[in-house]
């Protein structure tokens, strides 16, 4: 074994500097380089993590689904129609006056998700109930968007999947859904044209 | 993971003892399900079922690698291609009857496999790792299932998959953007279909590796047995072959008799119609089921209908129903009795046969339509669910008064234990 004052074998290395030769001498070279290259390498990785994770979210031809414009002059007072928007059912209705007083004669302080009528619908336009076709508790369809099919007690829609009941303002009476039906963006571009989206 | 009384590996021809020493893959099979593994001699066909669920997981990957160079996994043919599969690929109809009833045969044999555990004491101590290896597999197998059934892309598919996912959206505040995370869209679409393919691909494998933990896990403390009592000597174990390699290929004919039935004279049964009619993002099937295999815990999920607490029924609904899964990861620290099999337990025996019958009725309400009856027995059953593990279960494992023990499985099996010294002269 070669000693550190016996340097005689060329291939000999010095001895490597070790925790005792430098004991309570306070912080060390390699504590700095060691804590740097796991920082180092941290945040790569994390950084790595951020497009891994990303590539789930909707991508630019999903979100470009921007808008379409739907030609409400055929429905009837008391109907209404499905349209696709990104997707998804949008509920087009036209209220009759008596579905429309029977919303408004709801306290809103007794409803679980408390909204007026008036809050959901355009000014001028409170015949016209738009809303995503789409229950809040858990994403199905609800029934009641044709006269023909079951609204439920309170006359709205109805989703027959889990027992959800909503009224003719689409609002949440009864069931597990948390919320009312939602209410998309849109804009009336003519008394007989609306824009969604 | 050697026993005292297992017996050692001694290749004996050249070529064997040079495998040995290079690759000793001969070596662990014999540890494995050979002479190398001593297995209690009492085992019943109970046992079988954990086995058959490998072998059930092997049908599964063999014919999902055949199904998927015949499946295309895009919205606006994934359809056709599972009828093209159907019509016209070369035995491809038996191919997808196989793999679609396969999964529900991998869940049939695994629930026996879970009660044969609850019953036995499977999950007591030194098992512990066995059981919660086995809970993960049981999720995996669930997520696995779930992605596999939206593929086909008919109505209770593309429903499926937008109930499902609308359980993350019960999430407060993130919910929503969670969801479309995981959708990769604001409704099932493409993107979705795609990744629900790529990780119904991975998933086995992955459920494949923790199986292999599972096995390592049980073969440190060694199977477990109908009476419960640990092995005391050699005369308690018999060696796995040929004795139970026998007993399970005796298991797996009936088993594959059973399947056979299935794949070949109703191959429709456990399914649903509607997944005959392609997706329509616009209209809803009038009644939304799962597969049955997840008929209890989707009663569980509809057993909350209003709000309380200040917490929606919805997020109520998804919490119990994830936390009734969750719940058995704590299993081995609730019952602390310290008698494994219920056998011995005459209190927990009455009880673990009243929670089969309560997770039967709560399938039966998870088919059945979300109105009464259905509704209120749902939500007694899953209260039931929650009773049975939180309180009943602490609360026998105090009170009890188990039945006398007997002194080895040896003693168990003959009536006397011969190798045993006598306790009376």
């Amino acid at each position: 074994m070669a000693t550190p004052e016996n340097h005689e074998d060329p291939n000999e290395r010095p001895p490597v500097i070790g925790p005792e030769h430098d004991e309570g001498q306070g912080p060390r070279r390699r504590d700095f380089l060691n804590i740097a290259a796991v920082a180092f390498a941290g945040v790569g990785g994390a950084a790595v993590l951020i497009p891994l994770v990303n590539q789930m979210n909707p991508s630019a031809d999903v979100l470009a689904l921007a808008s379409i414009e739907v030609d409400i002059s055929k429905i009837e007072s008391g109907s209404g129609i499905k349209v696709s928007w990104r997707k998804q059912p949008v509920f087009v209705r036209n209220l009759t006056p008596k579905e429309i007083a029977e919303a408004d004669a709801v306290p809103v302080s007794s409803l679980r998700d408390p909204e007026t009528l008036e809050q959901r619908t355009k000014p001028g336009h409170k015949n016209w109930l738009i809303t995503l076709g789409v229950c809040t508790h858990l994403g199905c369809v609800p029934l009641g968007i044709s006269p023909e099919e079951n609204r439920g007690p309170y006359g709205g829609y109805f989703c027959p999947c889990h027992g959800s009941q909503y009224d003719t303002a689409a609002r949440i009476r009864g069931g597990p859904a948390p919320k009312n039906l939602f209410v998309p963006e849109y804009a009336f571009k003519s008394p007989t044209t609306v824009q969604i989206g | 993971m050697s026993f005292p009384w297992a017996e050692h590996y001694a290749p004996k021809h050249p070529l064997m003892r040079y495998l040995d020493e290079k690759l000793p893959l001969p070596r662990l099979v014999y540890n494995a399900v050979g002479a190398g593994y001593p297995v209690p001699r009492n085992l019943n066909y109970f046992w079988n079922f954990g086995v058959l669920a490998g072998f059930a997981l092997t049908i599964q990957i063999v014919t999902g690698i055949i199904l998927a160079m015949h499946y295309a996994a895009n919205g606006t043919v994934a359809f056709d291609s599972v009828e093209h599969i159907m019509r016209d690929v070369n035995s491809g109809w038996m191919l997808r009857y196989m793999h679609a009833n396969g999964a529900s045969f991998f869940f049939i044999v695994v629930y026996m496999h879970i009660f044969r555990g609850l019953y036995y004491g499977s999950y007591k101590a030194p098992r512990e790792m066995v059981w919660l290896l086995g809970v993960v597999i049981f999720l995996l197998m669930m997520a696995t299932a779930f992605m596999g059934y939206v593929l086909p892309w008919g109505q209770m598919s593309f429903w499926g998959a937008q109930v499902i996912t609308g359980f993350f959206s019960a999430i407060p505040v993130v919910g929503e953007p969670i969801r479309q995370w995981l959708l990769g869209g604001f409704a099932p679409d493409n993107a979705a279909l795609n990744r629900f393919f790529s990780l119904h691909y991975l998933l086995p494998f992955v459920i494949a590796a923790v199986i292999i933990l599972h096995i390592w896990a049980l073969h440190i403390p060694g199977s477990n047995n109908p009476t419960g009592v640990d092995v005391k000597g050699p005369q308690d174990t018999v060696p796995f072959h040929p004795y139970y390699t026998a007993k399970d290929g005796m298991g797996l004919g009936v088993f594959l008799i059973c399947y056979s039935l299935v794949v070949f004279f109703a191959p429709n049964a456990l399914g649903h119609p509607d997944n005959y009619i392609p997706a329509n993002p616009l209209t809803t099937p009038a009644h939304i089921v799962p597969e049955w295999y997840f008929w209890p815990f989707y009663a569980i999920l509809r057993a909350f209908t209003v709000n309380f607490l200040w917490i929606p029924a919805k997020l109520w609904g998804v919490v119990a129903m994830f936390s009734a899964i969750a719940l058995l990861f704590f299993l081995p620290w609730i019952d602390r009795s310290p008698i494994r099999s219920a056998n011995y337990r005459p209190m927990y025996r009455i009880a673990f046969w009243v929670l089969v019958a309560d997770v039967l009725v709560l399938g039966w309400v998870g088919k059945s339509p979300a109105e009464e009856p259905y509704v209120r027995i749902g939500q007694f059953c899953a209260a039931y669910y929650f009773f049975h593990f939180l309180i009943l279960v602490p609360l026998i494992a105090k009170f009890e008064k188990p039945l006398p023990l007997p002194n080895s499985i040896t003693e168990a099996v003959l009536g006397h234990d011969p190798e045993a010294a006598p306790a009376v002269a």
